[in-house]
């Protein structure tokens, strides 16, 4: 039994090669962006506008909306980030439901991947609004003694994003695959239906973690809720 | 399960690709739009807002444009009514002069009418009246009221004064003729030799005379000559009584009549 669509290689090259992890992901990124692409090609700023445009300005504004009830403030400036870590885990986990395709998030790597990005993000986030030397103060904060605790935690934290996505995500698909070999149709489509859900509700974990990964480090403890001035153009990232 | 790092470093540039895709054709075409969707909607809550600022400055201008207007009206309403009230007044009074002028016009033309209808009435009736009386005493006239009026010519000519003697004379005197004794019936030659005899005597010389008949006397002898006469007749008496009966109707004062029609 394969735990990761890694394992299924479809070309190699030395070090270089393409596996079912990558040729997934470059499916969901192009339909991802096809489907933007088309759905904003009669792009209204009116009342009249089409189903797919209220879709994903629903989408787009309901995000938006989570990322300023977690406490960040210019939550357009982490949209890009943070929506697009939401829409790839669900993409990806909607996808589970297409016979022959691998979700790429039940690859350890797209998760590691998606929680570097987080680990490099949130500092390169804090040190924006911080500035360097206020980031890294935080680290020694209350006491230089929470130094090692605070990078423990800030690698722990990385890894336990990676893993309880990995995990989460590999259960649901080798449950399915496991009760399809043992079982008949009825069960292992009841267990599809609770993996959809299940994934939805990893991308909501995985996306509001990293929400507040971020907004715990642009934050000044001393001075909760003050935060450094801010650029007028929130997409500048 | 080993980590494949080229995984990881590829799906590293593959989400960031993403992020790069999702925010040119998703997040900002939503974003601008919702914008620009937003910016329209309180651009016209503006104009509206400013539409709604004007409408009640122009609500307030136009109540007190009401209020002026109002003010006007009752200011102008209490000047043409005390206009009209002043011409009412000025026309009833000019009406009621005029009335008055025109009553008094009236009341004067009806005083003329009755004055003069009260002065024709008396004509006619003085000339009826005398009429009558002319043709009353013309029938009763005769040989014998002519020779009592003869003798009474007679006792007048005796009873003259000295002035009437001298007037009488003179008239005689200036006639270039015989003087003329006119009456109603031709006198008999006893009365008309009595009446030279009295001539005679009267004015103490021949006067020549002669006799004519004149029926409009009525009755009475005229002494005819000169211009003058010396006459006592029925017809004399007549019309001193008709001239009398004149002046004083003629003297009658206008307000008596007018007080009576």
């Amino acid at each position: 039994m394969r735990l990761s669509p890694d394992e299924l290689v479809y070309w190699q090259w030395g070090f270089v090669h393409l596996n079912a992890t990558i040729l997934c992901t470059w499916a969901l990124m192009a339909a991802l962006t096809l489907g933007s692409a088309l759905a904003m090609r009669r792009l209204s700023s009116s009342e009249d506008r089409s189903p797919w445009q209220n879709l994903l300005e629903i989408l787009v504004t309901g995000i938006k909306d989570q990322i300023g009830s977690i406490g960040l403030d210019h939550p357009a400036r982490y949209l890009p980030f943070l929506g697009t870590l939401f829409l790839f885990v669900a993409a990806s986990s909607l996808s589970s439901i297409i016979p022959m395709f691998e979700p790429p998030t039940g690859s350890l790597s797209t998760t590691i991947a998606l929680a570097l990005c987080v680990f490099v993000a949130v500092p390169v986030y804090g040190i924006r609004s911080r500035g360097l030397g206020g980031y890294l103060k935080s680290y020694i904060e209350p006491t230089v003694i929470m130094l090692p605790f605070n990078l423990i935690s800030e690698a722990s934290r990385t890894l336990a994003l990676a893993v309880r996505l990995f995990g989460n995500m590999m259960s649901g698909a080798m449950i399915v695959a496991i009760l399809i070999s043992i079982t008949p149709l009825l069960f292992p489509i009841v267990m599809t239906a609770l993996g959809l859900l299940t994934g939805m509700v990893q991308a909501y974990i995985f996306s509001i973690l990293a929400a507040v990964y971020i907004a715990a480090a642009i934050r000044a403890p001393s001075t909760p809720g003050k935060t450094a001035p801010t650029p007028a153009e929130p997409l500048a990232t | 399960m080993a980590i494949d790092w080229f995984t990881i470093g590829a799906q590293i540039l593959n989400f960031l690709v993403l992020i790069y895709l999702l925010k040119r054709f998703l997040y900002r075409p939503v974003l601008d739009a919702i914008a620009a969707r937003e910016k329209r909607i309180a651009g016209t809550l503006a104009e509206a807002a400013a539409m709604k600022a004007e409408a009640l400055k122009e609500r307030e201008a136009l109540h007190a444009r009401n209020d002026a207007f109002d003010r006007d009206r009752t200011t102008l309403f209490a000047k043409a009514t005390e206009a009209a009230d002043g011409e009412r007044k000025r026309v009833i009074e000019a009406a009621r002069v005029a009335a008055d002028a025109l009553g008094e016009k009236q009341r004067q033309a009806l005083a003329r009418d009755a004055r003069s209808m009260g002065d024709d009435i008396g004509r006619s009736a003085r000339t009826e009246v005398f009429a009558i009386a002319r043709k009353a005493l013309a029938d009763m006239a005769d040989e014998s009221l002519e020779a009592r009026m003869t003798a009474i010519f007679i006792a007048r000519l005796a009873a003259l004064d000295a002035s009437a003697k001298r007037a009488a004379s003179g008239m005689l005197d200036t006639a270039n003729g015989p003087a003329v004794i006119r009456s109603a019936f031709a006198l008999p030659a006893p009365q008309q030799v009595a009446i030279r005899q009295a001539l005679d005597a009267a004015f103490a010389t021949k006067v020549a005379i002669t006799f004519e008949t004149a029926p409009e006397l009525v009755g009475g002898i005229e002494l005819v000559g000169g211009g003058e006469k010396l006459a006592w007749s029925l017809s004399d008496y007549l019309k001193t009584l008709e001239k009398a009966v004149t002046d004083v109707l003629s003297a009658k004062p206008p307000e008596t009549i007018a007080a009576t029609t």
